[in-house]
C-alpha cells in the first residue's frame, strides 16, 4: 500500500510527511520503518513534504521523541495529527 | 542489484607512497591569496592543469597558521592528485608546503613571485607545469584491492527525507565497507548536539572516547560563548527548517544516520589529520559543506559521499563528491545534481540493504572514473577553515 509519512520506530511522538499535498483531513498511513509497521491517523493541517506531524497527544512542555531520542520540547499542546515544528517546538540546548 | 564487497576492486591510480587515488590531477597550489592570479594564469597556459584558488595564508599565525599549511599540504598529498606546482609571494612558507607535499615522492616544485614578478613566475611555473601534465597523462589506472579506497562522509541542506533516507542509505554502506577494513571518515562536531552520547558510546576505546568528549565540549564552549539566540536558522539552517527539521537535535540525529549501525568510532583527528589506519575516524570539524569537504580530502579522502535533502549542490576540485538524495521533490527539481536517488526508501519501494548497495555500485563506478553529478558541473569549492583572526 501506498505510505503518507514515515516513523523512525516504535514510541516515536513524531512521522515525517513523504508526499506533497497533505492537507486537513486527508486521512494517511504511515509506515514505522523499524518494526515494518503500518499506523493511520488523520491530519489535523496541512503539512508540507518532510514536515511533521505528532502521532500521540502531547501537553505543553513534553519532551517530542524522533528516532527514540529526546529532539526537544514543545512550547503548546499539539494533538495526534497535528502539524508539529518550530512554532510549537524548540530546541532544549544553546 | 547486490553489490559482493568481497571481490570488489576498483581501477585507481598508485601514486609512490602507496595510496591509490581515483582522480589523476595536476594542480596549481597557491600558498596565499596574492598568488591566486599566478597560479590561474599557469592553470589557463596549461590544459589539463587545475588551479586551486582562495583567500588566505598571509599573517595567520598559531594553530590557525599550522592548520593552514596542514591543509595545503594535504591538498597536494591527496592520491587523487599526480604532482603539484606551488605558487607563493615568497620562497620561504612556498618551500615550506613544497617539502611537506615531497614526502610523498609525488613531482612537486614551488616559485616564489618576489624578486620576478607574475610574469615570470607564471614562465616558469608553466613550464613545470607542462612537464607534470604530460607526464601524469602516460600515468595507467590498475586493480586495486577495496581497502586501499578511502571514503569520507558529509551531509548537506539536510531535511527530514535525509534521516529518514540518504543518511542511512551512508549508513548502510558504511556498514558493509567497515566489514572489509576500509578507512573512513564522518565529522561536523556541533551537528552532533543532542546525539553525541550516542557516538561517545560508539568510540572504541575510553581514551577515544574521551577525546571525543573533549572535542565536542570545546566546539560547545564556542558556540555558547559567541551566541546570540538559540542559533535557530544557523543550527538547523534556514534551508534545514523550510525542509521540516525543527531542532539541532532532530538534525543531529538523522546526521548520526551516516555511520550506520555496525561501525565503531576507531579514532578522532583534529582538522586536516590523516588518519593512521583503517576503521572509522571522527574528525573535529565545521559542519560547513565545504570547509568540511576540503578537510576531508586535506586528510588523504578519495571518495565522498555526500547525502542531502533540499538539494545542497556542493563539489571539491580534488574530490570526487557523490550526491545521495531521498526527497522526492529534489530529485525532480534538481535531478541534474544528484547521483543516487534513494526516494524509493520514502515509497517503501526500496529496502535501506538495496540504497546501501545503490551507493556502493555507484562509488565503485564513481573510483573507476566515473565523473560525479559535481564534477560534471564544475563544482571545486576549495573553502580553508580559519579558526580565528590574522595577525
Amino acid at each position: 500500500m501506498s505510505i503518507q509519512f514515515v516513523v523512525h520506530e516504535e514510541g516515536d511522538s513524531v512521522g515525517v510527511v513523504v508526499v506533497e499535498g497533505v492537507k486537513a483531513g486527508d486521512h494517511l498511513a504511515g509506515w514505522i520503518m523499524e518494526e515494518d509497521r503500518i499506523l493511520e491517523i488523520k491530519a489535523l493541517d496541512d503539512i508540507p513534504l518532510g514536515h511533521k506531524l505528532a502521532i500521540c497527544d502531547l501537553a505543553d512542555n513534553a519532551t517530542v521523541i524522533k528516532y527514540g531520542v529526546d529532539i526537544g520540547r514543545t512550547i503548546a499542546p499539539i494533538q495526534a495529527g497535528g502539524y508539529l515544528h518550530v512554532h510549537n517546538v524548540k530546541t532544549k540546548r544553546w | 542489484m547486490g553489490v559482493d564487497l568481497s571481490k570488489a576492486t576498483f581501477r585507481g591510480y598508485l601514486r609512490e607512497n602507496g595510496r591509490v587515488g581515483v582522480r589523476n590531477y595536476v594542480i596549481i597550489l597557491p600558498v596565499d591569496d596574492l598568488s591566486n592570479a599566478a597560479a590561474e594564469a599557469v592553470a589557463h597556459n596549461i590544459k589539463g592543469a587545475l588551479a586551486l584558488p582562495h583567500p588566505y595564508g598571509r599573517l595567520q599565525f598559531g594553530a590557525d597558521l599550522e592548520l593552514h599549511f596542514r591543509t595545503l599540504i594535504g591538498t597536494g598529498c591527496n592520491p587523487n592528485v599526480a604532482a603539484v606546482v606551488v605558487i607563493g609571494i615568497e620562497d620561504g612558507w612556498t618551500q615550506r608546503v613544497v617539502s611537506g607535499i615531497a614526502a610523498t615522492g609525488k613531482p612537486v616544485c614551488g616559485f616564489g613571485i618576489e624578486g620576478h614578478g607574475d610574469h615570470e613566475t607564471i614562465r616558469r611555473a608553466s613550464h613545470a607545469a607542462r612537464e607534470y601534465v604530460q607526464w601524469a597523462s602516460e600515468k595507467q589506472r590498475e586493480e586495486r584491492p577495496l581497502a586501499d579506497l578511502w571514503v569520507s562522509t558529509k551531509c548537506g541542506e539536510s531535511d527530514t527525507t535525509s534521516g529518514c533516507g540518504a543518511n542511512p542509505t551512508v549508513g548502510n554502506a558504511f556498514d558493509k565497507l567497515y566489514a572489509h577494513g576500509v578507512t573512513l571518515l564522518f565529522g561536523e562536531t556541533t551537528e552532533l548536539t543532542g546525539g553525541e552520547h550516542l557516538v561517545a558510546n560508539l568510540c572504541r576505546t575510553p581514551e577515544v572516547r574521551a577525546q571525543f568528549q573533549a572535542m565536542f565540549d570545546r566546539y560547545q564552549e564556542i558556540v555558547q560563548r559567541h551566541k546570540t539566540s538559540d542559533l535557530s536558522e544557523s543550527q538547523p539552517t534556514k534551508g534545514n527548517i523550510a525542509g521540516g527539521l525543527t531542532t539541532i537535535e532532530e538534525k543531529a540525529l538523522g546526521n548520526i544516520q551516516k555511520i550506520g549501525k555496525k561501525c565503531l568510532v576507531d579514532g578522532v583527528l583534529d582538522k586536516a589529520e590523516i588518519p593512521t589506519g583503517p576503521g572509522l575516524w571522527f574528525m573535529d570539524s565545521s559542519s560547513a559543506a565545504a570547509e568540511m569537504v576540503t578537510l576531508c580530502a586535506a586528510a588523504g579522502f578519495a571518495v565522498h559521499f555526500f547525502p542531502t535533502g533540499q538539494g545542497n549542490v556542493i563539489g571539491n576540485p580534488i574530490l570526487p563528491v557523490i550526491k545521495i538524495c531521498a526527497n522526492p521533490r529534489t530529485v525532480r527539481t534538481m535531478a541534474e545534481h544528484v547521483d543516487v536517488d534513494v526516494s524509493g526508501l520514502l515509497r517503501r519501494e526500496m529496502t535501506p540493504d538495496e540504497a546501501g548497495d545503490a551507493l556502493l555500485s555507484m562509488m565503485l563506478r564513481t573510483a573507476d572514473g566515473r565523473l560525479t553529478a559535481a564534477e560534471a558541473l564544475g563544482h571545486r569549492e576549495f573553502v580553508l577553515t580559519r579558526l580565528y583572526e590574522s595577525a
